[in-house]
């Protein structure tokens, strides 16, 4: 016969001296009364440490926790819950925060366990496509909440309490932002969602809006709510075709249920969402360049002030908030700023999305209590390097960011403590480097996109990026001099420090950090031609070595015929036709080609 | 420049006659852009000169706005796209050398389209899909963990379908 419901007793000294033994005695009674003791299978546990509120009694599946039983208790608990599937919610021990939900059902898996969820807390539980799967999750319940108890003021300060920062990466008070915002006169104002997530490596935004959708749309409202907005704006990249259907649907689903649109929960409260699409761009991530494409026209920034706060979409006032951050929302509405502050560190509240990928074992988003260290997420959630290589860096804040060698491991992460580490928390990418990666290579890489992406409106961020990217494509060429590195620093502050806005005057950090960290490995490429790392193909030639047993699959996969040789005999590369494509030592089996 | 088909300029018109009656319709330039893409493939000139007409816009902005974002084209595109990812987690794990090999298969550069209109090649700033790097798309499928090796194939099984047909 098999079981379908599991009733455990704590057995820990406390709850069975408060009568547990006696419980289980009268369950047994009561399930052989109802004819039902087949189906049920009764155990004990170790003590579950709820000590006060004994004795306990837990029934799965559903994990319902029942605490300070008394015999009179049972017979409903059976009727009522094994019987019906009703809990007995009187009975229940308070329902935990939110974010435990998702390792009661994952479990303390390695990945996991030094996780925090919160923003992330309904995906992978959920699915993304149906409301009332968010909805059984105390969906929508803060938004209800904040319409039916809270004044617009209270909902300001208890988001000004809980300490919460943007998480788009600049990290501003996001309670602030919206007392801004509230300040200003006039019944139009505007609430946009920032999903353009730019940043190459980093895919946070797209996954918490493909796997919850619905969190982001109850965040604006209740924003739409506190600040007096009755219009949002959700502007996300082209680039993420689930995503936009996703959102499309939930949109519509919410509209069904009067979640949103005029007069929500009767509440007297309108507000609806409407979506734009981006178009590849990645300097529409900032701000003002945001609502410039918002509006129709060519994404480029403009200075500061008037804030967004003042004058923003269509000259009105508008607040911006990045996807994570109005993930957070519905939480701290729910479970209280109080309780949220007490996550992070002093100054950094709550958790922080990161995308784990590069060279890790376990690729993927990871949500950390602020102040956890790198090397924790590196190494106990993301489990280390593939082929027990060393670790060289880890990159931060994408293009905008910087490298952290292996000394600042045990950074925790946080706004302050990245910054002064001479990287930044960004939006939350986050790449692990190994040695087989050269850092010179790294930096031209990221210089080479933001050069590609400066919108071209201030000089020097147009013309400042593009002579730093030729200064590194020289050095990578093997045709770097003497005051290159002297020059790239004074040429990099000096764009840091004029730029208009946030891509420009982060552009240098890669170039910056890197030449920080790792100023051996420039010098090298310079003075001695070397590439430590055998990337920067001018500075490497290929070669064979005594592995070679004379296949010949490398001679079939060169495309330019440089490697010779006789079957069953060593072969040779000639170094005058060689490409290095790198072809070869893909195809060798045996380890017989080598970049020195 | 191919004739431009009459049912898909009207398809735009009342997309654009809808999208202008809605609250500050006239700012929903990049959604009409995105539509024409979606109905050629591309941006034509002649279409640009038509939106202008009924949004009363300069084609000159309209130009403007078009080559600001990369998602747009100018030129019509190749039957199978092959966007490379360039992300930082690709590049990492050797996205470079992967690219080098399907411009070498391909005899073009990044931006182009093979003479006989079969392949187009586009840079992907971020597919989002970090975990298979290093990765491509080609139409709109994701391929992953490639190596040079496995592209290569890749580009040889299209070549074939086509010549099946």
């Amino acid at each position: 016969m098999a079981y379908d419901t599991i009733i455990t007793f704590c057995d820990g000294t406390r709850c069975m001296h408060t009568q547990g033994r006696a419980l289980q005695a009268v369950l047994e009674q009561e399930l052989e009364r109802c004819q039902i003791k087949d189906r049920v299978k009764i155990t004990l546990s170790g003590c579950l440490g709820m000590c006060d509120k004994g004795p306990i009694m837990v029934v799965n599946p559903g994990y319902t926790i029942y605490g300070n039983l008394q015999e009179s208790d049972i017979p409903e608990i059976v009727a009522e819950h094994i019987v019906k599937g009703n809990p007995v919610s009187r009975l229940v021990i308070q329902e935990d925060h939110l974010y435990n939900r998702f390792f009661r059902i994952f479990g303390d898996a390695k990945f996991f366990g030094k996780q925090m969820r919160i923003a992330l807390r309904n995906c992978g539980i959920i699915d993304p496509e149906n409301i009332d799967d968010y909805l059984a999750l105390n969906g929508y319940e803060a938004l209800a909440k904040v319409l039916t108890e809270m004044s617009p003021t209270e909902v300001i300060a208890e988001v000004k309490k809980s300490g919460l920062r943007g998480r788009g990466g600049a990290g501003f008070p996001t309670g602030l932002k919206w007392q801004f915002t509230a300040e200003q006169e006039g019944p139009d104002k505007f609430v946009i969602c920032n999903a353009d997530e730019g940043d190459p490596g980093a895919f946070m935004d797209r996954s918490a809006i493909e796997g919850d959708p619905h969190t982001v749309l109850e965040g604006m409202a209740i924003a739409g709510y506190a600040i007096g907005a009755k219009k949002g704006v959700i502007y996300i990249r082209a680039e993420y075709p689930l995503a936009i259907d996703r959102l499309y649907k939930a949109i519509n689903q919410a509209r069904k249920y009067n979640l949103l649109g005029d007069n929500i929960l009767e509440a007297g409260f309108d507000f609806d969402i409407e979506i734009r699409l981006g178009a590849g761009a990645f300097v529409c991530g900032e701000e003002t360049a945001l609502i410039h494409s918002i509006q129709g026209a060519r994404g480029m920034p403009r200075p500061r002030p008037p804030y967004p706060s003042v004058s923003g979409l269509f000259g009105k006032p508008t607040l911006i908030n990045n996807v994570e951050t109005w993930a957070n929302i519905p939480v701290i509405m729910l479970d209280g700023a109080e309780w949220f502050s007490t996550i992070g560190t002093e100054k950094s509240k709550g958790t922080k999305v990161f995308a784990l990928a590069g060279k890790v074992v376990n690729t993927g988003l990871v949500e950390v209590p602020m102040g956890t260290t790198l090397r924790q997420i590196v190494y106990d959630i993301g489990g280390g390097i593939p082929g027990n290589k060393k670790l060289k860096a880890i990159q931060t804040g994408g293009p905008s960011g910087g490298c952290l060698p292996e000394d600042y491991l045990d950074t925790p992460v946080d706004y302050e403590s990245l910054a002064a580490a001479g990287s930044i928390m960004g939006s939350g990418g986050m790449i692990v480097i190994d040695e087989a990666s050269c850092m010179v290579d790294i930096a031209k890489f990221f210089l080479e996109f933001t050069q590609n992406e400066s919108c071209g409106k201030c000089t020097p961020c147009r013309e400042g990026t593009k002579r730093m990217y030729e200064i590194l494509e020289r050095i990578t060429a093997g045709e770097g001099r003497d005051g290159d590195i002297e020059k790239l620093e004074r040429l990099g502050n000096m764009i840091k420090k004029s730029s208009l806005c946030g891509l420009g005057q982060s552009a240098p950090n890669p170039v910056l950090s890197t030449i920080k960290n790792f100023r051996e490995e420039y010098e090298e490429h310079i003075r001695e031609k070397k590439c430590r790392a055998g990337v920067c193909k001018e500075l490497i030639g290929y070669s064979v070595n005594d592995n070679c047993i004379g296949c010949g699959a490398c001679k079939k996969a060169c495309p330019v015929g440089a490697i010779t040789g006789k079957t069953k005999s060593k072969h040779e590369i000639d170094a005058e036709k060689c490409i290095k494509c790198g072809m070869c030592i893909a195809t060798c089996k045996f380890d017989a080609i080598i970049k020195a | 420049m191919q004739t431009i088909e009459a049912g898909k300029i009207e398809e735009l018109r009342e997309f654009i006659a809808t999208i202008l009656k809605s609250d500050y319709g006239d700012s929903n330039l990049i959604s009409v852009l995105h539509k024409t893409q979606e109905l050629f493939g591309y941006l034509p000139r002649e279409v640009m000169d038509e939106i202008a007409q009924r949004m009363s816009l300069p084609t000159a902005h309209i130009w403007g706005v078009a080559t600001f974002y990369h998602y747009f084209n100018l030129t019509a595109p190749g039957k199978y796209v092959i966007s490379i990812c360039l992300g930082t987690a690709c590049y990492v794990k050797g996205a470079a050398e992967i690219l080098t090999v399907i411009e070498q298969e391909l005899g073009i550069k990044v931006g182009e389209t093979t003479e006989d209109k079969l392949f187009s090649l586009q840079p992907a700033r971020c597919l989002g899909a970090c975990g298979l790097a290093p990765v491509v798309m080609i139409n709109d499928k994701i391929y992953g963990d490639l190596t040079t090796v496995k592209i290569k194939k890749l580009i040889m099984d299209f070549r074939k379908s086509e010549q099946h047909k």
